[in-house]
């Protein structure tokens, strides 16, 4: 299904967003969000990916 | 030395993470300076993301993670909840940008997303203007320490409202108050701990500086004096000269 991660469209054959996270590679220092609302790392295995969905994956930066 | 929502921080001086040449420089000016906090983001994870943890991991410094670059309220509560599960940390640093070219906090939306996250559980730092009303608003919201900026970030202009800070610090003797953003040099950040505040925060002033960590060092020892010269209570100053050496005594020589 095609979705949005971290801004760029792409296509995924994951169906929950722990799923997507392996699949994509990520580690484990990251915190998620799914079309706009906070997805605790509890919640990922139980939280699907559907057509469309927007996904941000965040990590550590720098900040000011 | 400065206490936030009940933890003493070692240092009254609180450094960003931001736009230093390397990593490696970071690394050093936090040695130079050793700040009580450091600031951090959260941004997209390209893969750099465990580097930099581990980076900041080794800093000594407490971690305070931001908001920045958000303008709404929605973007700044689920970025803070985000930065709360990664960092494992309830303190947030709460920036709502109400304007692209000034970076000047949205004080409304401000206080709006310091009521939902105090009511959660976060530890708010806000960044907020020196608008004796608005930080009113903030303490009612649940803040237990206001951050109101010296001037615009990024700017290093030091002090632009000397005696509207002068009038926070002296309307909410009890709060812990940070002066963050706008601070250039070490005079700045040294003025605002005369004038009696806690803690200052910068980023810029010293990451683009020509030698960053010599310049933390210069604001840690400017953080140190001005503390020192506000807890020695500083004279008054005066319109007309007063001579300071004894005219009693003085040979007549005419």
């Amino acid at each position: 299904m095609n979705i949005t991660l971290n801004g760029t469209p792409c296509r995924t054959a994951a169906s929950t967003l722990s799923a997507l996270l392996a699949e994509r590679g990520f580690g484990p220092k990251v915190a998620t969000a799914r079309n706009g609302d906070f997805v605790p790392a509890s919640l990922r295995e139980a939280t699907p990916i559907g057509e469309g969905d927007r996904i941000e994956v965040l990590a550590a930066m720098q900040g000011g | 030395m400065p206490v936030f929502y009940g933890t003493e921080i070692a240092s009254a001086l609180m450094l960003g993470t931001a736009q230093y040449p390397s990593p490696a420089i970071l690394a050093e000016a936090f040695r130079a300076a050793r700040p009580g906090i450091a600031t951090v983001s959260l941004r997209r994870e390209a893969g750099g993301g465990q580097g930099f943890w581990d980076l900041v991991s080794g800093l000594g410094a407490r971690i305070l993670p931001n908001t920045a670059g958000c303008h709404s309220v929605k973007e700044a509560v689920t970025t803070a909840h985000m930065a709360r599960e990664l960092f494992g940390t309830a303190w947030i640093k709460l920036e709502v940008i109400g304007h692209a070219d000034t970076l000047q906090p949205d004080v409304v939306a401000l206080i709006e997303a310091a009521a939902i996250l105090s009511a959660d559980g976060f530890e708010v730092f806000p960044y907020c203007t020196e608008d004796l009303s608005v930080c009113g608003r903030l303490l009612d919201a649940g803040c237990q320490v206001l951050m109101p900026w010296g001037a615009p970030i990024g700017s290093g202009r030091g002090i632009n409202n000397a005696y509207g800070l002068r009038s926070l610090r002296a309307h909410f003797p009890q709060v812990p108050l940070v002066v963050d953003a706008g601070i250039g040099l070490p005079s700045h950040a040294a003025q605002a701990m005369e004038m009696g505040f806690d803690a200052v925060l910068l980023n810029s002033a010293v990451a683009c500086a020509g030698d960053p960590a010599a310049m933390a060092r210069a604001m840690a020892l400017a953080v140190e004096a001005g503390r020192a010269a506000f807890a020695a209570d500083p004279m008054e100053a005066r319109d007309m000269a007063a001579p300071s050496t004894p005219v009693i005594g003085k040979a007549f020589l005419e």
